[in-house]
């Protein structure tokens, strides 16, 4: 039985059917990814998975638990945490507040702070500009602080909409090998991406997601080498 | 504003909108009965400080557009500015001089016409030319004067102002003072302020301003490297010395004064809820004054012996007031959970003006009055002690505002509070943290309804009686525009904000007709120049001035957590 199992996911918004039957599985430790172009319907899967948007149809189950009828505040608290697209930090809290709104649901002030400690860890860059009000941080730190405040409550699967999403290719590959330090350090991780090929690079399995369906699903290294990948996705 | 305009472009520009506001200010009837008050005794009047102010303000921002590095530009486009918002006061005598303009405006009537050109008549326009030239190079020296000068010189000027206008609120004050009531005689004359009185406060106010403003800093500093207990002291002193104003306060201000400040309360209390709502949870809530109403009119069924239900007293009656308030919010707040920014507005305005139009209706009548409303509301009392008079009354409503500004204060830093943060900001990601949206939403609707239950309850056992037209959408627009002039999600600026929105229109009762003009004005100026409001919340002030300077926003914070 895998970690995450969505299955037969539909979604809609108003009339417009922007999930049709997705099933996606992301097994224990795991990074997996899910690729398509703009308006795919990416950012709606990761929504429904995290209980922002209710699927008409369809089951996602954590762990053998049914999570599909749970309003989002309870999915959080079994684990499953959202990074929204677009570095959603509250701009005029300081670094630190956002961090401590990020330890939300947590009251275990010993646990927040082990936590504080170790994302600060991951993120060097934060601890300097803890004071710093978000809203002028750059780009990237802000990407930074968006997945360090979800790793405040410590869970147990992360899903990352679109870490790269407008940063330089420097600041791309630095997102990317926090991901991967994350994933080494046991957290299971569902990974949306336009950049293809970076997420391919981090990934073990990926899934192919074209006007809201599931259109191909193989481990990384055999999407790479797939022609219609290739041509659509890697721009070769 | 175009940034690359010329200076010279720009000052034409602003001094032809001076133009245009000097003269509808004056075809609407405002100079006229603004000039029945003289501000220095036979020199300056109201209106003419309305019209000298204009000018001043669009001459000062001309000068400011040139830049300080170009004096002489500075000063020029200042004057121009100035003179042509005199030249539209010129043109508007010269031709209502020659048509009859009073066809069309019924305010343009030969006295307005003395007014505008100090009581010469025609020959009196190069005057008035003469006049805009003078404000012009008054601003325009004024934005070149050292800073500390600057502040010096328009407070000082502001104090003469205020005591000019509030001279009928606050000779009666003076005259209270026992031996000090002397004053008056030196600073007021029959109408404004005698000359020599607008002279000796320029000169203590610019004085005690130039001082404070060189050792102000200092002294500040002193305080902050004070030990800690020693700063709590002073805290403590300063808490002890303003309780025993607030308390004092009914006794130096006298009878009409006091009713000002305890309607000025009673909006406080309003203002304080709903800040929760809408400062603290970012819900925009247009139907607020259907919980007052609520609130009125459960204490007026339960204590009332007109009706003769119940006739419980306010005490025994609050639980259910509170009750009724709460259940009526989440009542509200359960269909608009989904709806967001004006939607969510005009769904909430709805539902005020239901509640209105039930209480007014023949359906409810036999239980709720109708339209005569309910009477014979019994006053409150504690212990064998009755409130009657205003000055009995504003310390039940002072009470009543204390007890819900620390309650909202708590709750701001509050875990629940928190949550109403991270939902005004940004909804999926305060869910994504494990925030309950439904939850927390019913709770600022909950809350802040309960707040405004409780005012209206005081508000009917302080009038005696309700009716429903006492409910009318319009309390609830000042209450959101107190909110907004005094800074949204600020507690100290709810209170600000009905002083100015509330109290001073209160005190200038005699120009009633102009108060929502001014209103919009104020608010109008509000957003252009301090949009964050006059007692802003520390967070919201840095979302409007993000990229200013880290270090100021970190100062004041640390001046506002010490
Ligand atoms: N709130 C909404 N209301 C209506 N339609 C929506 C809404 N959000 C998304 N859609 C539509 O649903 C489809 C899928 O959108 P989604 O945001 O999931 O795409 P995506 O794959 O994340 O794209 P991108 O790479 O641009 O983020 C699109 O056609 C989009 O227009
Ligand atoms: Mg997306």
């Amino acid at each position: 039985m895998a970690m995450l199992e969505v299955e037969g996911l539909h979604t809609y918004y108003g009339h417009i059917h922007a999930l049709k039957d997705v099933s996606v599985n992301v097994e224990e430790g795991e990074i997996v990814t899910i690729i398509g172009a703009n308006g795919a319907g990416k950012s709606t899967m990761l929504k429904t998975t995290s209980g922002l948007l209710k699927p008409r149809k369809g089951s996602i189950r954590l762990n053998g638990e049914d999570l599909t009828q749970l309003r989002a505040h309870k999915i959080v608290e079994k684990g499953v945490v959202q990074v929204p697209e677009g570095r959603r930090i509250f701009g005029t809290l300081t670094v630190m507040e956002n961090l401590d709104m990020g330890a939300f649901i947590s009251k275990d002030t010993q646990k927040n702070k082990e936590n504080l400690d170790r994302v600060l860890q991951l993120f060097p860059r934060l601890k300097e500009r803890s004071k710093q009000v978000a809203g002028t941080l750059s780009g990237g730190e802000q990407q930074m602080l968006a997945m360090g405040r979800a790793l405040m409550t410590e869970p147990k699967m992360l899903l990352l909409d679109e870490p790269s999403m407008g940063l330089a290719p420097v600041l791309v590959d630095d997102i990317f090998d926090t991901i991967r330090q994350l994933h080494d350090a046991g957290t299971t991780i569902l990974l949306v991406e336009q950049n293809a090929r970076i997420a391919l690079q981090v990934a073990s399995r990926g899934y192919v997601l074209q006007s809201g369906s599931v259109v191909l699903s193989d481990t990384a290294e055999n999407l790479e080498k797939n022609e219609m990948v290739r041509e659509a996705y890697l721009g070769e | 504003m175009n940034q690359d305009q010329s200076p010279w472009r720009y000052a034409v520009n602003i001094g032809l909108i001076g133009a245009l506001t000097v003269v509808m200010l004056s075809l609407i009837g405002m100079v006229e009965s603004f000039s029945k008050r003289d501000i220095i005794y036979r020199v300056v009047t109201m209106g003419n400080t309305l019209l000298l102010l204009t000018a001043i303000f669009l001459s000062y921002l001309a000068a400011k557009k040139a830049g300080r590095e170009h004096a002489a530009t500075a000063v020029g486009s200042a004057i121009l500015t100035a003179v042509i918002t005199a030249a539209g006061v010129a043109l508007l005598v010269a031709i209502g001089k020659t048509i009859n303009l009073r066809m069309v405006f019924i305010n343009a009537s030969p006295v307005l016409y003395q007014i505008l050109t100090f009581y010469i008549g025609p020959k009196g326009i190069p005057l008035v030319l003469l006049g805009g030239l003078l404000s012009g190079l008054a601003a325009g020296l004024l934005f070149l004067a050292p800073p500390s000068i600057r502040k010096t010189i328009i407070t000082a000027l502001s104090a003469v102002v205020i005591a000019g206008v509030l001279q009928d609120m606050l000779r009666p004050v003076i005259a209270l003072w026992g031996p000090l009531a002397k004053i008056n005689l030196f600073l007021f004359a029959a109408n404004g302020l005698s000359i020599k009185g607008a002279i000796g406060l320029f000169v203590v106010v610019a004085i005690l301003v130039y001082v404070w403003g060189q050792k102000g800093s200092a002294v500040k500093t002193k305080v902050q490297g004070l030990p800690a207990g020693q700063q709590r002291n002073l805290k403590l002193a300063s808490m002890l010395v303003l309780a025993f104003i607030l308390l004092v306060l009914p006794k130096i201000l006298g009878l009409f004064l006091s009713e000002v400040l305890t309607i000025v309360g009673l909006y406080v209390l309003l203002g304080l809820g709903l800040n929760i709502v809408v400062g603290f949870a970012g819900l925009l809530d247009l139907g607020y004054v259907a919980f007052f109403a609520v609130g009125s009119y459960v204490v007026a069924i339960l204590t009332s012996p007109e009706l003769g239900f119940f006739s419980m007293n306010f005490w025994t009656a609050l639980p259910f007031v509170i009750a009724a308030g709460i259940l009526s919010g989440v009542l509200l707040g359960v269909p608009v959970l989904k709806m967001r920014g004006d939607y969510l507005a005009i769904a909430t305005l709805g539902f005020g003006e239901i509640i209105r139009i039930l209480v007014l209706s023949d359906w409810l009548r036999p239980w709720i009055g109708g339209a005569q409303g309910i009477g014979q509301i019994p006053n409150i009392s504690i212990a064998g002690y009755t409130f009657t008079t205003p000055q009995q009354v504003y310390y039940f409503i002072l009470a009543g505002c204390l007890l819900v500004g620390f309650i909202s204060w708590r709750l701001r830093d509050s875990r629940l509070g928190r949550a109403w943060m991270a939902v005004r900001e940004d909804e999926d990601v305060a869910q994504a943290m494990g925030i309950n949206l439904v939850a927390t939403k019913l709770m600022a609707f909950a809350t802040g309804a309960g707040f405004s239950a409780l005012s209206g309850a005081i508000f009917a056992t302080k009038i005696g009686s309700v009716y429903p037209h006492s409910f009318n959408v319009i309390v609830s627009i000042n209450i959101i525009c107190l909110i907004i002039v005094g800074g949204m999600g600020s507690i100290p600026g709810v209170i600000v904000g009905a002083f100015a929105l509330v109290g001073l229109p209160e005190l200038l009762r005699e120009f009633a007709e102009f108060r929502l003009l001014v209103y919009g004005a104020a608010l109008v100026a509000m957003m252009l120049l301090k949009p964050e409001g006059l007692w802003p919340d520390v967070k919201r002030r840095r979302e409007l001035h993000i990229d200013e300077d880290e270090n100021v926003a970190e100062a004041e914070e640390a001046t506002v957590s010490a």
